[in-house]
């Protein structure tokens, strides 16, 4: 299917979507959506996934229903989400108020070879969201739509799905730790902080 | 609680009194015959986040998302459920987080479904070589200090554990054509 419409870049959507970042908490999806949260600037609060794909979503909800009071957003790609759909209908049980989720949609499998996944076939992500109760969703191609999304994914009661048409081309790799250890401890030692 | 309620097994209970005690404040489960009565009790307790899940390995994220805030999980699943998961135990390795998991058996004793019998043949194997402890009750008088056990290595001792409740414990499945459900 082609797709004739305008597309964001995926490192401008991140580091717009995490200004003033705070107390803000974040999951990234394994491949592009991870080093597109390192380009935006490493930092305690970052959970960056490397493998359990699929997971990435529901790592968010374990981490919003354990902190009501703080913002939980996951930043993951097409091929990310659609590999843990039933995690939306889960999400959509919960009604989380504190969970965001932000796809960055390039409808290609980057990591490996750029391949087509269900979204370049019109596959509706965000639709699938909107079915699971999610209470906002939105799916945004334009720069000017960059405000409202940040409104909704930081502001706005959840949960909260928005699905960011973006360029398919690569960008460089920003690579983090991949220390799943150290990831993990410097997280949990954050969040202790704050919510203690 | 601490009567037989409806002729019920008190082991449930048992394994509920212990995830109270180690404050397991998140619990991710598929439905269940067999965890059918610790779900209820699950769900009826404040404490107690209960998610219901639409398959199993949605449940070890949920866990490892919970553990970044320091919250303790339980979950709850058939043997049927750890094949869902495999991939997906690769974070508690690569991690370092712990993980409880409590599997009723299938395809084992008495098992009148054979399509349950692959998977349950596998399913202890499979939990060793993807890291964890197995401890199994294969009678009521088992449950308590088997999963008591389980519940401080996994929380106190950071180690993921898997609890396996035999078919034998759990009852053999009665199949009732009149309620005309499945499992």
């Amino acid at each position: 299917m082609k797709q004739v419409r305008p597309a964001l870049n995926r490192r401008e959507v991140v580091r717009q979507m995490l200004r003033d970042r705070a107390d803000l908490m974040v999951i990234a999806g394994l491949g592009a959506p991870a080093y597109d949260l390192a380009a935006a600037g490493d930092h305690p609060l970052n959970f960056y996934l490397w493998g359990a794909m699929g997971s990435a979503a529901m790592m968010g909800l374990g981490l919003a229903l354990a902190c009501p009071q703080l913002r939980v957003l996951v930043v993951t790609g097409d091929g990310e989400m659609l590999m843990g759909l039933g995690s939306l209908a889960t999400i959509g049980v919960k009604q989380p108020r504190n969970l965001s989720i932000l796809v960055l949609d390039n409808r290609r499998y980057g990591e490996t070879g750029m391949q087509a996944s269900h979204t370049e076939w019109g596959i509706d992500l965000a639709g699938i969201a909107r079915a699971s109760r999610f209470a906002a969703t939105r799916t945004i191609s334009n720069l000017s739509e960059l405000d409202e999304a940040y409104s909704l994914l930081r502001q706005t009661d959840g949960p909260v799905f928005v699905q960011a048409i973006v360029e398919s081309e690569a960008v460089p790799r920003v690579l983090p730790t991949r220390d799943g250890n150290e990831i993990r401890l410097r997280f949990a030692q954050a969040v202790a902080k704050i919510a203690r | 609680m601490d009567e037989e309620v409806d002729g019920a097994a008190r082991w449930p209970d048992q394994i509920f009194g212990h995830l109270k005690r180690v404050r397991v404040r998140q619990v991710g489960y598929v439905p269940d015959a067999g965890h059918s009565r610790l779900i209820r009790r699950c769900i009826e307790d404040p404490e107690m986040r209960d998610v219901v899940l639409t398959s199993e390995e949605e449940g070890v994220g949920l866990a490892c998302g919970a553990a970044l805030a320091g919250q303790r999980t339980a979950l709850l699943m058939q043997s049927s459920g750890i094949g869902n998961c495999i991939n997906t135990f690769s974070l508690l390795k690569n991690c370092g987080f712990s993980c409880l998991v409590l599997v009723t058996m299938r395809g084992e004793f008495a098992e009148f479904n054979p399509w349950q019998v692959p998977m349950a043949a596998i399913t202890e194997e499979c939990l060793r070589l993807c890291g964890f402890v197995v401890a199994r009750a294969d009678y009521e008088s088992d449950v308590d200090q088997v999963v008591g056990a389980a519940c401080d290595m996994a929380f106190d001792g950071q180690t993921p554990v898997a609890v396996l409740l035999s078919q034998r414990l759990i009852g053999r499945k009665v199949w009732d054509d009149s309620e005309g459900k499945g499992e």
